[in-house]
């Protein structure tokens, strides 16, 4: 998937505009972030042009509608089990990858379709895992919470186990000598788990590849922040570890802030902590309405003010990168794009019952695997 | 067979020298045209082991607390770490979730990690790491993300180490579709099952005994080759016998072959089973034996209940070995406690020869 192919597509639906109307590019001011235990800090402007604008907000706004998609399917059960949904964060999973190569690695926790997407998962793919197709992206046998691609970890559904995973994905990246580092994210709520104080002292001792990403966004399931940590300056949980905090709504704050995060791992200074400060307009999850630990007010607050697709649009608009109508026709063709994955989702068959035993072991022969009872058994292969 | 039987009984601590030095002083020479085959601990067939994978395949690597400068707790990374180095042989702190992690990642990234717990008993600390993140990714990857990690250290009792050190864990880890399970008992077993275990493509959990460290086994010429490996997932027959098949895996496989020269001068033969894998158990090498011999006693250090005995009684019930048993299949575990210390105890806590012998003939009825 070349991201890029989307905005070819969008120029040949709008050829009959003026190019010459919009800009090539604009600079804009983005917020200073705090520092811990570092001199200087990623830089208080940015340049965007329209090229990669226009790729940021179609990629923002997919991700958006697929998250919106997938809440509708599991309201009609179509979507069963746990399903996290991640609109509100698009500017985080978004930013990060537009400021790393798709030869560096990136490990996340269960909040993961926006990352399935950036890090090459088609759409019909990802929406056909949730609903448990043989098209899913994991055959069906994976789910919401574990989704894989090339370079992508998942989608891991134990809170906090994917930190330490991270690490020993950036030590095989210091092994091969290759200048790739991996993004290791979590979020507030496992920031307090041990595990990843223990992944902070290896790393930092053997000066591991890793940026430690925690996506703050203020609430761990439906505590807040407050009432989950003695120190909410994530960021700086990582004590000797230099950090940065990062508003995780802005775009352009998150892609010069990894820039900067990455750039600090890959000339072999060690890891690096961001803490991303954004917000999910869903609750924990879909059997979660999210309104029971924080207002209606404070979620519409957010979206009025904050919302990164928003502020993104309004960026580009009043800086002639684009238009409101180009950013409608982009609308159109998500829309288009997510209705066609969610009909594949929604029409693939199940997996075949030959698939349950498949992929127990590696490079294998062929064996048996037990049903239910002895005189049930299915082959596996993997 | 006589050999193991004397090596046993001559438990033969060998000192720091031991090991490759004397290897070459045996071949040099003195045996002639017959093959060399030579005595070599259980240490040093796993340090071999790990000396000739190392070697082989750059992306092979260990780490664990004390592995590398202090030449392992237990000395089976003896002078490894002088040989590879720092990027090779890693000491960790002691943070077994993380380090555990860790290698599970570096596993998913293309390397292939030997992740060493000083005891099995702390890998509790980081079992979360083995079952969820090693064990079950290839599955819920639908085959896309391999994690070929070994993990590897002492497991069972030792000698007074006392309850929170003494806990088998063959049961738990044999308990997950996803891992693979070896449990050595010889030297062999220990040098072809590590080799085998770090080729493997899949998490290998390797569960090794502390007591049979320091005991040496004849090792004949082929398993001293660099290429020898033991099958994961195949039983091996230690002795040949008639009347009744001892099953066990470890540290009782000893047991059980001490057990059979005693019974052979009342003119019972054993045939004594070295299940070598927990997982995936060789059901048919078990069945086979019990189809011949119509009696079946499994021995095991680990706690009885939901253990690899009962797992086998289980197997050999739904199976056509069932009918050709004259008695109930019998299990020989550890006692239904913590391990206590004092050596009265603690010894009255794991099935002993005279437990064998006893349960043999309670079993043939004589």
């Amino acid at each position: 998937f070349d991201a890029l192919d989307s905005f070819r597509v969008s120029r040949v639906v709008v050829a009959s505009r003026n190019y010459a109307d919009f800009a090539s590019e604009a600079t804009f001011d983005i917020k200073k972030c705090d520092l811990h235990r570092l001199e200087e800090g990623p830089p208080v402007t940015a340049v965007l042009t329209r090229e990669e604008g226009l790729h940021y907000y179609r990629t923002m706004q997919t991700i958006r509608r697929m998250e919106l998609k997938s809440d509708q399917l599991y309201k009609q059960k179509i979507i069963r089990g746990f399903c996290h949904l991640y609109d509100g964060q698009e500017a985080c999973c978004v930013g990060l990858e537009a400021a790393i190569n798709p030869t560096d690695h990136l490990i996340t926790a269960y909040r993961a379709h926006g990352y399935a997407y950036t890090r090459g998962t088609a759409v019909r793919e990802i929406l056909a895992e949730l609903t448990g197709r043989k098209g899913g992206c994991a055959k069906g046998k994976g789910g919401s919470m574990h989704m894989y691609a090339h370079n992508f970890y998942g989608g891991n559904g134990i809170v906090g186990a994917q930190v330490p995973l991270g690490a020993g994905i950036a030590l095989a990246c210091k092994y091969f000598g290759k200048d790739e580092i991996c993004l290791t994210l979590y979020g507030d709520g496992a920031a307090n788990q041990g595990q990843i104080f223990e992944t902070y002292n290896m790393a930092a001792l053997w000066k591991l590849p890793c940026i430690f990403i925690c996506e703050n966004n203020r609430y761990g399931m439906g505590t807040s922040v407050e009432r989950a940590a003695a120190s909410t300056d994530y960021y700086k949980r990582g004590d000797y570890i230099p950090g940065i905090r990062v508003d995780g709504m802005d775009i352009l704050c998150v892609r010069e802030a990894t820039k900067f995060a990455a750039e600090h791992c890959r000339s072999g200074k060690g890891p690096m902590l961001m803490e991303l400060q954004t917000y999910r307009y869903h609750g924990h999850s879909m059997s979660d309405p999210g309104i029971s630990y924080r207002t209606r007010e404070e979620i519409q607050e957010v979206r009025s003010k904050s919302d990164p697709i928003t502020l993104l649009k309004d960026r580009m608009v009043n800086n002639s990168l684009s238009s409101v109508e180009e950013l409608k026709e982009i609308d159109v063709e998500v829309r288009k794009e997510i209705e066609e994955a969610a009909q594949f989702a929604t029409t693939d068959p199940e997996p075949p019952l030959e698939e349950l035993g498949n992929h127990i072991y590696k490079n294998e022969p062929p064996f048996e695997v037990r049903g239910p009872s002895q005189w049930i058994k299915y082959k596996s292969v993997g | 067979m006589a050999a193991a039987a004397g090596a046993l009984r001559r438990l033969v601590r060998c000192g720091p020298q031991q090991g490759l030095g004397r290897r070459l002083q045996l071949r040099s020479g003195i045996h002639g045209s017959a093959p060399a085959a030579v005595q070599v601990t259980v240490r040093d067939a796993l340090n071999q082991a790990l000396d000739e994978e190392l070697e082989r395949d750059e992306r092979v690597f260990l780490l664990g607390e004390e592995v590398a400068q202090y030449d392992g707790a237990y000395k089976i990374s003896r002078g490894l770490w002088k040989k590879y180095g720092d990027k090779r042989i890693i000491d960790t702190p002691i943070s077994e979730m993380g380090f555990t992690g860790i290698a599970v990642g570096a596993a998913m990234a293309g390397l292939r990690p030997i992740c060493e717990f000083m005891t099995f008993n702390f890998s509790m600390q980081a079992i979360d790491q083995v079952i969820n993140s090693a064990g079950k990714t290839l599955y819920m990857s639908a085959g896309m993300v391999p994690v070929p990690v070994v993990f590897r250290g002492p497991n069972g009792a030792s000698a007074g180490v006392g309850a929170q050190h003494s806990q088998c864990f063959a049961a738990w880890y044999g308990h997950c579709p996803g891992l693979k399970v070896v449990s050595p008992w010889s030297s062999e077993d220990a040098k072809g099952l590590l080799k085998a275990s770090v080729r493997d493509d899949n998490p290998v959990v390797m569960l090794e005994n502390e007591l049979m460290y320091g005991v040496p086994f004849e090792m004949s010429e082929e398993v001293q080759s660099k290429d020898f490996l033991v099958p994961i997932g195949k039983a091996k027959i230690e002795r040949q016998g008639t009347h009744v098949t001892l099953v066990s895996h470890s540290r009782s496989v000893g047991h059980c072959l001490e057990a059979a020269a005693v019974l052979v001068k009342e003119g019972v033969e054993c045939e004594v089973i070295n299940l070598r894998t927990i997982r995936p158990m060789d059901v048919e090498s078990i069945e086979a034996s019990v189809v011949k011999t119509n009696h079946l006693i499994t021995v095991e250090g680990g706690w009885p209940q939901f253990g690899v005995g009962a797992e086998i009684c289980a197997r050999i019930m739904e199976g056509p070995a069932f009918n050709y048993l004259d008695a109930p299949a019998v299990r020989l575990t550890g006692a239904d406690v913590p391990m206590p210390y004092a050596k009265i105890l603690e010894e009255n806590c794991l099935p002993q020869v005279k437990d064998i012998i006893f349960a043999v003939k309670k079993v043939l009825n004589i």
